[in-house]
């Protein structure tokens, strides 16, 4: 059939497969690069959208099949390398590009998968801090979810190996790479709950490219390490290599040997802490006793020895019986000096020392009485010398030499002048001019002579 | 669970330890509580102590169940 004879008349359903035939045809493989614009995700699961540029337009598509591979999503205004084949939507005689793989343009796609499913699962707090278990302070038995043959178990069992590390550890073996190797990772983590009862789990593997990491930054993976009850700790590759399992993990380890220190470390710092306690026990215990036993030894040295006791009677006996002689002493002394005192006072006004004085007032007056009784005498003799002269004339021996005499009692020698007062017998003393004659009274005529 | 009788038994000894340097224990109690408190220790750093170090690799069956085995580590 020549369709393009004039007599030829084509439907439109007939011209639109053979346009489809000549564009699959012709553009069977191709890659093309462009702008995302009028992005679709109807429930169907396929995806439309137009890849654009200054000048043209493209219709895309990409069914079901593909975009479940596709590790990434598409956003408007991504700059996106798609590969695939031209193809024709017979409904609406529009001609599209059929994708089969896309890539985001610049970046590699598994970096934007990255960064997209962090984006979202942040969103969805499965970093959230809260969510995050602590790790046990002493695990016993750690769960390690690796491959048995990488060096993630190897680096983890020599580590433990090293530091003497007394750990029951049940490795789960799991494929790390590769079709499929995220969803058993998933499942891994799942069973372990479900079945196996440890402490801390340590999901992970050595390094190695960012594609051969990829497992761990799969959706599925990240969902079950946020289910996951038992703790988590995720080491994945090297230091520098961050995984989705990272985040969403109870804690990230740089490394599996890292992971493995950290178990122990805790372990470790366990020990560290009983044995600070047992020795806080015994230093309280001691400085307790220690307490006690000064106590007792104050007390020990204030309850005296009943023989130190009477030493200290003895002394303190000693000591007053001291103070008592010296009291005395001093009693005695200052009684005596008292007394001296005393004394002297006395002797001061002593009797005899007056009387000695008197004496002496009286000899002093004696011989001044003496003196001028001589004196007086004197003159009395003198007087009497003149009045003898004159006495002379009337002295009775004068009469007495006439021949007179003096008859005086013998009994008291008074001159008897009257006979009528004498009594017979009674002596007479008769003085004469010149001597003298005891006589005898005979008898008596009393009256005028 | 070994875990929480060791937990429990580290807080013990940490109270134990606390209460003796407070110093308001009489001797005896004090004495006591040393006791106990040096039990707790023991206790604590046997289980630091006793934990043998195991490998073990899980195996699926066929039925789907999973057992446990040595695992060869490959070490000498």
């Amino acid at each position: 059939m020549d369709i393009f004879s004039e007599k030829t008349i084509l439907t439109v359903s007939r011209l639109t497969a053979l346009l489809r035939g000549v564009l699959e045809e012709n553009f069977e493989q191709l890659w093309v690069q462009g702008e995302v614009s009028n992005l679709s995700y109807p429930s169907s699961g396929h995806c439309y959208f137009t890849l654009k540029d200054a000048g043209a337009q493209l219709r895309c598509v990409m069914f079901k099949g593909a975009v479940k591979n596709l590790k990434f999503r598409l956003t408007d205004g991504m700059a996106l390398i798609a590969r695939g084949r031209i193809s024709v939507y017979d409904q609406r005689g529009e001609y599209q590009l059929i994708c089969e793989y896309m890539e985001p343009a610049g970046i590699g796609a598994l970096q934007t998968a990255f960064v997209q499913l962090k984006e979202k699962l942040a969103l969805e707090g499965l970093f959230a801090e809260s969510h995050k278990i602590n790790l046990p302070r002493f695990p016993r038995k750690i769960g390690v979810i690796t491959s048995p043959t990488g060096a993630a178990i190897h680096d983890i069992l020599n580590v433990l190996k090293r530091r003497f590390a007394s750990l029951e550890v049940l490795l789960y073996p799991v494929r790390v790479q590769g079709e499929g190797s995220a969803l058993e990772i998933a499942r891994a983590i799942d069973e372990m709950n479900r079945i196996v009862k440890v402490d801390v789990l340590i999901v992970g593997r050595g390094g190695g490219s960012l594609e051969d990491l990829w497992a761990f930054n799969e959706e599925v993976v990240a969902r079950a390490v946020y289910r996951s009850k038992i703790p988590i700790i995720s080491a994945v590759g090297h230091e520098t290599d961050w995984s989705i399992c990272d985040f969403v993990a109870d804690l990230r380890a740089p490394t599996p040997s890292a992971a493995a220190e950290l178990v122990i470390a805790s372990t470790e710092e366990l020990r560290g802490q009983v044995e600070a306690l047992s020795h806080r026990l015994r230093r309280s215990i001691e400085s307790l006793l220690m307490g006690y036993d000064g106590r007792l030894t104050g007390l020990r040295r204030a309850l005296h020895d009943p023989r130190t006791m009477l030493g200290h009677l003895a002394q303190r006996m000693d000591d007053l019986t001291g103070r008592l002689e010296l009291g005395l002493n001093v009693a005695v002394s200052r009684r005596r000096d008292r007394f001296e005192r005393l004394q002297d006072a006395l002797h001061h006004n002593d009797p005899k020392g007056r009387i000695d004085t008197l004496r002496q007032r009286i000899s002093l007056l004696s011989v001044r009485a003496e003196h001028s009784l001589a004196q007086r005498l004197e003159v009395i003799r003198q007087g009497f010398g003149d009045n003898a002269a004159r006495l002379e004339v009337l002295s009775p021996l004068k009469t007495l030499a006439r021949g007179y005499t003096i008859a005086t009692r013998d009994r008291d020698g008074t001159v008897v002048t009257d006979a009528g007062t004498l009594t017979i017998g009674e002596q007479l003393l008769l003085k004469l001019y010149q001597g003298q004659a005891h006589c005898r009274v005979e008898s008596l005529e009393t009256g005028k002579t | 669970m070994a875990t929480d009788k060791f937990e429990a038994s580290l807080k013990k000894l940490e109270e134990i330890v606390k209460h003796l340097e407070n110093g308001s224990l009489s001797l005896e109690d004090s004495l006591k509580a040393f006791e106990e408190g040096v039990k707790h220790a023991a206790f604590c750093s046997g289980r630091l102590d006793d934990a043998e170090r195991r490998v073990e690799i899980l195996l699926k069956q066929k039925d789907g169940s999973l057992k446990r085995e040595p695992f060869e580590t490959g070490e000498n």
